[in-house]
Parts: structure tokens; C-alpha cells; sequence
């Protein structure tokens, strides 16, 4: 005879949106997982349809308020695609610019804020920060340094107005680039700081019985963020105009968001795990180097060690806008002319958490006539719940308290934004038990 | 007895999480904040949660499945003074745009079985369902605007919310006036105050986040766009439908827009 033991927890915390985990196990093993994510859905590429394509970036920048740089800049590629325009490459590097900043806020966001916390069992920073005030005090500087570059080239932190399809609207002045440049020294020894940090942190043990597949664009000269060419850890590669062929959506019963599958079937993973392993060579010096120091070269297969490849990215972030800022020139015009046309035009960037495909579908007068987003969040889930799988097998028996905040991190490991592949988590612990 | 600090609670409902994130923005305030109040519910930034009543809720998102309905009237009942913040629960926000659509096609759209998604035609504001003691306009809302409220609320004194039109901020920064230098169909005229003038000093028209101002003559503005300006309908259409689509006066000039034709 087995009777049930539910242990329910409503929502899963320091995640952003919302969601729920339900897992059913017995002493014998897990029997089920499902990473659910009820976050109510906004129908964003239903209401881009007949909308000006000039509007995708704005439009969908509401997808996500952590990364909304991350949607502007795979909806304006997607759209210049479409357009055939190329933006000069003075433009191009104030993109990255930009991106660099929200890597910094994001990731530092998810290190001191969001994921830390965990390695203390504590419940958020704000417990942390009397522990360890150092470290909260100097990754809230840093944040900061990140949202002051988002800011400035994209007018404020949270969904930037300066963006446009074909440029920006602005450009930066010369003096505000100066003060900036200024002020990024004092990141970047902040950005080593936070490394430091992180590679003290002792990643709970998690020996994966199968490796992951990782996913991830590859630059010729860059650490990737925009272009390049999408390649997986087992050799294979792609043109970004290829994804829908090979990547492929699933609707599953438990969630609103679509899971995303390679070739249909195969679970992969993306986000900062997955661009270290891909493209470790690419590193920014400072970063490279301190990542050998510290032991962190690739492969990574533990997620919970993840918190210390998101500190190195930061640091690499750091060190690449001021490589940017340093040989700065610029642009000779703040956007290129447009001209409507009708066309098909798709394009994949890093978004901190992965990457992130947009495409879309215009008639002669530059209008939406179907869109699709396919955001990092949906192409990770079955990997998240590949993850608890395994996670559970060498739990079972434990304290359910302890088995629910492991889950919890495992979760958390990926930074899941929920916001993005939709949104809402709740965590709901089945036990089937054994009735003595 | 000892004063107990007051308790923040952040909920969230249809939304982006940009609204609540501009708190955990506040770098240089946010742990001056947490000294002054118990924060006792915020998912994103703690998993622990304290049970109500709360003094202070903050409300993220819009109401867009029968089970928020029911949600938004117990997080009323939890909170002594309601706050909405952002766009999407003071309007409906950009998913409001569905309201003028057909919901049962835009699932169809985007999901293979679409049955399995719960969702109400409408996307609506907080208000529309509880009452509201202050509203934070933006998509997304302004962090000294923010800072203002809660120094406000835990001072005891009512905050300090500019409800004049983006036109004065412009004036105070010494942007150039798109609407007068020909810059295309900007907003500022019709729109509250609160971002500090953004898009106009940075070349661009407002597209109008912050909502409909007090009293604003959406009609006239319209008029002088579409018949001194030569602005195409559809360009007019579009600034009036975006992330406040829901507003009443942006909604019905966008209906009258439309009945011209
Ligand atoms: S109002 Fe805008 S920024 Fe705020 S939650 Fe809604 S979409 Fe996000």
C-alpha cells in the first residue's frame, strides 16, 4: 500500500515571475517532474501582428523588465535582417555597449541578490548584507555601474527609450562616454571581487549521469552577445536563419510556456554555462586569466557552480566596455535611413540568460505579419527538469526541507526568467510514501 | 510597546517584473529602505514571506485570468494601503491591447492546445476590481518616484506626484519642443509627467507610458496632429495603442480615431 505525503510550497522565490515545481517520489525513486509555469500569457507575438516593425523593439522589450535590452537587440537585427540594412560598425559597438550593461545588472542581480543567499540559507540579501556587508554593499555598486551604462545609452535602466531599429535615437556625448570610463576602473575591481566570492562558495556536489548539451552563438573574434554562428557542444552548428528548422516547440499540459527541443527531442541547455564552454578562449583577458586562478575552466558540468561563471562574465563585461570605450569613434549618423519593404528576417543574440531568437514576417509597408520569440527561459526548461531528476535520485530518504531548498537552487542555478517564457513559481513537493 | 516597522509587501500579477524591479534598483536606497521597513513579501528578492495584514502592498500587473480576480481582492483585504505601480496595473498595460481583439485567435496563434490556457478576454487595471489608495504611473514607473512614495508613506505625509503634462518637464530641462519643431506626433502634451521628459530630450516624440494626464484633450491633439502635421493614421493609431492602450481617454480617441474613416 503507498499513501501521499504533499508537501506544498505556494510560490518559488528569488525567481523572476512566477511559477511551480511538482514532483512526486517514493522511496524508490522520482517519480515525476514538472517545472510548471503558470504565468498568465500576454500574447505578444499575437499582438504585434499588423503592428509597424519599427515598434518590435519597444513592444517587445515589455516582455521582460531584467533583460530588456537583450529583446531590443534580437528585435532590431531581426528587423534590420528583414530590411536588409546593416548599421556601421561604430553602431554596432555602442550596441554592445549596452548589452554589456545589462549583463552586469542582470547577473549581478541573480549572483548577490537572487542566487548567494542560498549558499547561506538565507531567505534574501537583505540577510546577507548583515553577514556579509562587503559584498552586498560592493555588488550593489556594481549593479549599479551596469544600470549607469544602460542608462546612458539607452536613456533609462528599465525598457530604454534610445533604441531604434537602424541605431539610436541619440548618440552619446563625448564627455558623458569620458565620465563613464571614469567610473568603470572601480567596477572592474568590484567585478574581480565578486569572482573572488563566488569561487568561495562551495557548490553542493551534483554528478550528472548525462552531460549537458549545450547551445550557444560563436563569434569569430567575441565572447558572443550579438552575431555569430549558433553551435552545440557536440559539433554541430547552425545559421541563425536555421533555428525553427532544428529547434523546435512543444506545448506541454502543465505550463504556459512552450518547451523547446533540438530536433524535436533533444533537451539542451543555454545561458552562461553554456557560452563559457563554448567560447572560454574568448574571454576577456582579466577574465580568462582570473578564471584560471581560480580553477574555473571549462567543462563546468555542476549548475550549482554557475553563480561563479556568471561572476566571470561580469568581469568580462566590465573589461569589454572598457575596451569599447577605449577605442571609441563615432558614428557618423545615430541611426541609418529605413526603407519599408516586404521580407522575412530572423536573428539571435545572448541574452544573459541565453539565447534569444526573434523573427519576423513583414508585408511591403513594414508591417508585422507574424512574428515569433523564442525566449532562453522555454529552451531550458526540460534541462531544469533533467536537472531535479538527477538532483532527487541522491536525495531521496533526506529531510523534505532539505530536498525542497535544493530544488529550489537547482532552479535557481539557471536563473529562470519566468517573465520571459511567460510567467508564476510554485513549488508543490509530492511524497508518496510508504504507509507503515 | 515597541513600534513595529511596517510591512512591505510586493505582489504581482500579469506583468514584466520591470515595475517591482525598479525597487531592487534603487542600489544607493535600498538598504536604508530595508532598515525602515519589514519587508514581508517579495518574491523575487526574498523567499520569506510573512503573513498579513501588510501596511504598505505595492501591486505589479494587470488582471488577466479568472483566478487573479479573485487573487487581487485578497491581497486588498491583506493590505492597509494599496499601491499600484506601473502601467500594467494602473491601465491594463501593453497585453490591454487584446481587448479590442479576438482572445480564442491569439491563442490559436501561439499555442498548439490552446484549451490548456486560462486567460479573460480582458487584460484590466487594479482598479477596475478594489479600490486604489495611490497610483505609480510608467511602463515602467520612475525610482525617485518611487522613493518619493515610500519616504512619503512611512513619514506619514501624502507624496509629492507631479500630475501635470510631460510638456512642463520638457520646459524645465530646456528640451527642444518636438511637437513645435516638427519632431513627429509626441505625446507629452496629453501625458502625465514623471519620467522627467525622456523621450524628448532625447530626439524622440513620448509614445506616452505614463498614462493619460488629468483632464487631457486627447481630440485636439489628434486633430492638430493628423491636420497641421500631416501625421498617417496609422502612426497616430499606434502611439495612442501601445502601453496605456487601456486608458480611458487614449481608448476613446483611439475608437473616435477609427470612426472617422
Ligand atoms: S508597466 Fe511596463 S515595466 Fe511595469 S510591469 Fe508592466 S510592462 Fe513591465
Amino acid at each position: 500500500m503507498s499513501g501521499e505525503t504533499t508537501i506544498r510550497v505556494d510560490y518559488l522565490a528569488r525567481v523572476e515571475g512566477e511559477g511551480a515545481l511538482h514532483v512526486r517520489y517514493d522511496q524508490n525513486g522520482v517519480r515525476e517532474v514538472r517545472l510548471e509555469i503558470f504565468e498568465p500569457p500576454r500574447f505578444f507575438e499575437a499582438l504585434l501582428r499588423g503592428r509597424n516593425a519599427l515598434e518590435a523593439p519597444d513592444i517587445t522589450a515589455r516582455i521582460c523588465g531584467i533583460c530588456p535590452v537583450a529583446y531590443q537587440m534580437s528585435a532590431v537585427h531581426a528587423v534590420e535582417a528583414a530590411l536588409e540594412v546593416q548599421v556601421p560598425e561604430e553602431i554596432r559597438r555602442l550596441r554592445r555597449l549596452l548589452y554589456c550593461g545589462e549583463w552586469i545588472e542582470s547577473h549581478v542581480l541573480h549572483v548577490a541578490m537572487l542566487h548567494a543567499p542560498d549558499f547561506f540559507e538565507l531567505p534574501s540579501a537583505v540577510e546577507l548584507a548583515r553577514l556579509q556587508p562587503a559584498v552586498v554593499r560592493d555588488a550593489l555598486a556594481l549593479k549599479k555601474a551596469g544600470n549607469a551604462i544602460v542608462a546612458l545609452l539607452g536613456g533609462r535602466e528599465i525598457h530604454p527609450i534610445n533604441v531604434r531599429v537602424g541605431g539610436f535615437w541619440r548618440l552619446p556625448r563625448a564627455g558623458e562616454l569620458a565620465e563613464l570610463a571614469r567610473s568603470l576602473p572601480a567596477a572592474r575591481e568590484r567585478a574581480e571581487a565578486l569572482v573572488h566570492f563566488a569561487a568561495s562558495l562551495e557548490p553542493p556536489p551534483f554528478p550528472r549521469p548525462k552531460p549537458y548539451l549545450f547551445v550557444a552563438l560563436r563569434h569569430e573574434e567575441e565572447y558572443p552577445m550579438c552575431g555569430g554562428v549558433l553551435s552545440t557542444s557536440d559539433g554541430r552548428s547552425f545559421d541563425p536563419g536555421q533555428f525553427e528548422d532544428h529547434f523546435l516547440e512543444h506545448q506541454v499540459p502543465h505550463s504556459n510556456a512552450l518547451h523547446c527541443l533540438l530536433e524535436g527531442r533533444e533537451p539542451y541547455l543555454v545561458g552562461p554555462l553554456a557560452r563559457f564552454h563554448l567560447n572560454f578562449a574568448k574571454l576577456a583577458p582579466t577574465a580568462r586569466a582570473l578564471a584560471e586562478a581560480v580553477g574555473a575552466r571549462p567543462p563546468r558540468p555542476n549548475p550549482f557552480g554557475s553563480i561563479l561563471v556568471r561572476a566571470l562574465e561580469v568581469l568580462h563585461a566590465v573589461e569589454t566596455a572598457q575596451e569599447i570605450l577605449a577605442d571609441y569613434r563615432q558614428p557618423a549618423v545615430a541611426a541609418v535611413p529605413l526603407a519599408a519593404k516586404a521580407g522575412r528576417g530572423a536573428a539571435i543574440t545572448e541574452a544573459p540568460r541565453g539565447i534569444l531568437y526573434h523573427r519576423y514576417d513583414l508585408d511591403e509597408k513594414g508591417r508585422i505579419l507574424e512574428a515569433k520569440i523564442v525566449p532562453p527561459t522555454s529552451q531550458n526548461q526540460r534541462t531544469i527538469e533533467e536537472d531535479l531528476r538527477f538532483l532527487l535520485d541522491g536525495l531521496l530518504g533526506e529531510d523534505s526541507d532539505l530536498v525542497r531548498r535544493r530544488c529550489e537552487q537547482a532552479i535557481r542555478n539557471h536563473d529562470p526568467c519566468i517573465s520571459c517564457a511567460t510567467h508564476f513559481l510554485r513549488l508543490d513537493l509530492e511524497r508518496v510514501e510508504e504507509v507503515p | 510597546m515597541a513600534q513595529r516597522k511596517p510591512r512591505l509587501a510586493v505582489f504581482k500579477f500579469t506583468s514584466c517584473d520591470g515595475c517591482q524591479l525598479s525597487l531592487l534598483d534603487c542600489e544607493d536606497e535600498l538598504l536604508a529602505v530595508a532598515e525602515r521597513v519589514e519587508i514581508a513579501h517579495f518574491l523575487e528578492a526574498s523567499s520569506r514571506v510573512l503573513p498579513g495584514p501588510y501596511d504598505i502592498g505595492l501591486v505589479e500587473g494587470s488582471i488577466s485570468t479568472p483566478a487573479q480576480v479573485e487573487e487581487i481582492r485578497r491581497v486588498r483585504e491583506a493590505c492597509r494601503l494599496l499601491v499600484t505601480i506601473g502601467a500594467c496595473a494602473t491601465a491594463g498595460g501593453i497585453q490591454a491591447l487584446r481587448n479590442a481583439a479576438d482572445v480564442a485567435e491569439y491563442q490559436r496563434l501561439i499555442y498548439p492546445a490552446p484549451e490548456q490556457i486560462r486567460a479573460l478576454e480582458r487584460s484590466t487595471p487594479v482598479a477596475d476590481h478594489v479600490a486604489v489608495d495611490f497610483e505609480l504611473r510608467g511602463c515602467p514607473i520612475d525610482k525617485g518616484q518611487l522613493m518619493e512614495l515610500l519616504s512619503a508613506l512611512l513619514n506619514r505625509r501624502c507624496p509629492r506626484l507631479a500630475r501635470h503634462a510631460v510638456c512642463v518637464e520638457c520646459k524645465a530641462r530646456g528640451a527642444v519642443c518636438l511637437a513645435v519643431a516638427g519632431g513627429g506626433p509626441c505625446m507629452g502634451p496629453v501625458t502625465q509627467a514623471g519620467c522627467g521628459a525622456l523621450c524628448p530630450a532625447h530626439g524622440r516624440p513620448c509614445y506616452g507610458c505614463f498614462g493619460p494626464k488629468e483632464n487631457a484633450n486627447v481630440d485636439a491633439l489628434v486633430h492638430w496632429w493628423r491636420h497641421v502635421q500631416g501625421v498617417e493614421r496609422a502612426q497616430i493609431a499606434a502611439q495612442l495603442q501601445n502601453f496605456n492602450a487601456a486608458a480611458a481617454a487614449f481608448e476613446d480617441a483611439a475608437r473616435r480615431l477609427e470612426g472617422e474613416k
